[in-house]
């Protein structure tokens, strides 16, 4: 190693460093901007130092970054909040992607027709390219049922699991064969490429639209281990520091969502949950439901000292944050406690609601996670429930044998008074009955809930 | 001996995530997931450095394809990252 190779490997350190600090200020929205910034100038010392390499293309190098960089400018100014896991999920693919590419690359440049790598090499190139393709492909499809390209159903088919097997025992045999004669392998490395992307597009395609949030945290731990793949394949430490960050705050996200779901990851994988099953329990639902107008409405917030709104992704899908920030600003300037309780799983991605509502200009100090309004509700006046359903659903607490008993949920049903806007009274995702709104405290105020909320507000302008 | 260095660098790395993201609050979840899709594109680092002169044609379709991909996520992830995190105000800091 040369000297020069020595001060680009230090500055590796360097940029790992600030990697770890950058995570470490994302531990509060405070500082949180500033982490961001700090991890951006890990990247780019990382990205300045290995351009002093010896020997380098330089034209195909600036072309590629010209060509990326321009992409991700434009599609980091141009996305709509609401399309974020759409980006994440596409972003996750090019993660995945590129690692497939590198392993490949690295592949044909160095031992193609030529010596053989060491073993330890030879043995990770078509893993890093499987867990690439898999990734890749996998993230296609996410994003597509997540923007509405293919049906977000799932797609079931009889013995899916052991054509799942059967890949992953398919792609042993090429990837063994790549091993034992690494410079004559080409053809079993494309076989182990063509096996992974398969098999993304298997795992991804049988998962329902409600589980797209376990599926593109995982993904995103896909992309970062697929990174530390690549890392041993040209024996790059920062790739594996870097990767494996990644892939550990995938891994954390993924056990949140399956956590706040009461589900367990082969669950959500294989289950296809969220299929039009059609599992209605508990039989006929007792008491009768209460509608209530947008006037007599009105007279209830008036007098609320506390309000608590608990948003679903039907709140995103309506537009409705701006009239929801709106009203809960009239409110607080009527002396009303204004809050925004979020369930994990709310929303098409983790802390996807959060977005939305900081957008809509809601201060980041008034959203609650669940544990903490779930030990005040009692005294909450009114729990406003808009675009949500299941996660407020009591069956999850005490009907043992609603399918989604045991999931936790903000437990607006201990408030004073329930107030559900809803459009109709279709079941939520999981297609069971939701006991809350047959409640004694619980009011429903049908109608789309961007033109209940604009009512409301007038009520109070007036 | 490289096989093994490399794996305790994973081993140790991956433990210090796991430190570090669960501390994370779950406001800043989708942040966190696009800020990760950046890092990610550390690919980026490894593609420059295995882009020796002299490359087949093939290889020069699948370098530039790698560093331009991995470039879309460092960019994009950064970027996204930052117009996110710009939204996220206090409650007293905007009142006027």
């Amino acid at each position: 190693m040369n000297n020069i190779d020595l001060l680009i490997n230090f500055s590796y350190v360097v940029s790992a460093a600030l990697f770890i600090f950058g995570l470490k200020l994302l531990s509060s929205p405070e500082t949180a901007r500033k982490g961001n910034m700090i991890s951006a100038m890990g990247m780019l010392l990382a990205i300045v130092m290995v351009l002093f390499s010896s020997g380098l293309d330089y034209k195909w190098i600036f072309l590629g970054l010209a060509i990326g960089g321009s992409i991700g400018v434009f599609s980091a100014k141009k996305v709509e909040m609401t399309s974020m896991p759409e980006m994440v999920a596409i972003f996750n693919g090019f993660g995945g992607g590129a690692s497939l590419l590198l392993a490949w690359f690295e592949y044909l440049s160095r031992y193609y027709g030529a010596q053989s790598p060491p073993l330890f090499t030879a043995m990770v190139m078509p893993l890093s390219i499987f867990i690439g393709g898999l990734t890749f492909s996998g993230s296609l499809i996410a994003y597509g049922k997540l923007s509405g390209k293919i049906p977000g159903r799932p797609y079931l088919f009889k013995g899916q699991q052991t054509l799942n097997i059967a890949v992953v025992f398919a792609v042993t045999l090429p990837a063994v064969l790549f091993v034992w004669n690494p410079a004559a392998g080409h053809p079993w490395l494309l076989a182990v490429i063509a096996v992974a992307l398969v098999f993304g597009i298997l795992t991804v395609i049988p998962i329902g639209g409600a589980d797209m949030p376990v599926v593109i945290s995982l993904l995103n731990s896909y992309s970062g281990l697929a990174a530390c793949a690549a890392g041993f394949v040209i024996q790059n430490n920062i790739l594996i520091v870097a990767g494996s960050l990644v892939g550990a705050s995938g891994l954390i996200l993924t056990n949140i969502m399956c956590k706040a779901m009461n589900r367990s990851l082969s669950n959500v994988l294989f289950s296809g949950f969220g299929s039009d099953s059609g599992t209605t329990s508990g039989g006929e639902q007792q008491g009768e439901v209460e509608p209530i107008s947008a006037e007599d409405a009105y007279y209830i917030f008036e007098a609320a000292h506390s309000v608590v709104f608990v948003p679903g992704y039907g709140l995103a899908a309506a537009q409705a944050q701006h009239q929801v920030r709106e009203f809960g600003e009239l409110l607080e300037e009527n002396g009303t406690e204004v809050q925004y309780a979020i369930h994990p799983v709310a929303g098409r991605m983790p802390g996807h609601m959060n977005v939305l509502l900081s957008e809509a200009n809601v201060p980041y100090d008034q959203l609650v996670e669940m544990e903490d309004i779930n030990s005040i509700i009692d005294s909450v006046d009114v729990a406003v429930v808009i675009g949500a359903n299941d996660v407020v659903n009591p069956a999850a607490i005490n009907d043992e044998s609603s399918p989604i008993y045991g999931m936790p949920i903000i437990e607006v049903h201990r408030a004073k008074t329930v107030i559900v806007l809803k459009r109709s009274m279709r079941p939520g995702f999981a297609g069971v009955e939701n006991a809350l709104f047959y409640g004694e405290n619980t009011r429903m105020l049908f109608g789309d809930s961007r033109e209940t909320i604009t009512a409301l507000i007038n009520e109070f302008k007036e | 001996m490289t096989a093994v260095f490399l794996t305790f660098v994973l081993l140790l790395s991956i433990f210090l995530g796991f430190e570090i993201i669960s501390k994370v609050p779950s406001t800043l979840h989708t942040p966190l997931m696009s800020g990760a899709n950046a890092i990610s594109g550390i690919t980026l680092i490894g593609a420059i450095s295995s882009f020796q002169l002299d490359q087949t044609t093939a290889g020069v379709i699948l370098g530039t394809a790698a560093v331009a991909m991995a470039a879309i996520n460092v960019f994009g992830g950064y970027l996204v990252t930052d117009r996110m995190l710009s939204m996220f105000r206090k409650k007293d800091a905007d009142d006027k």
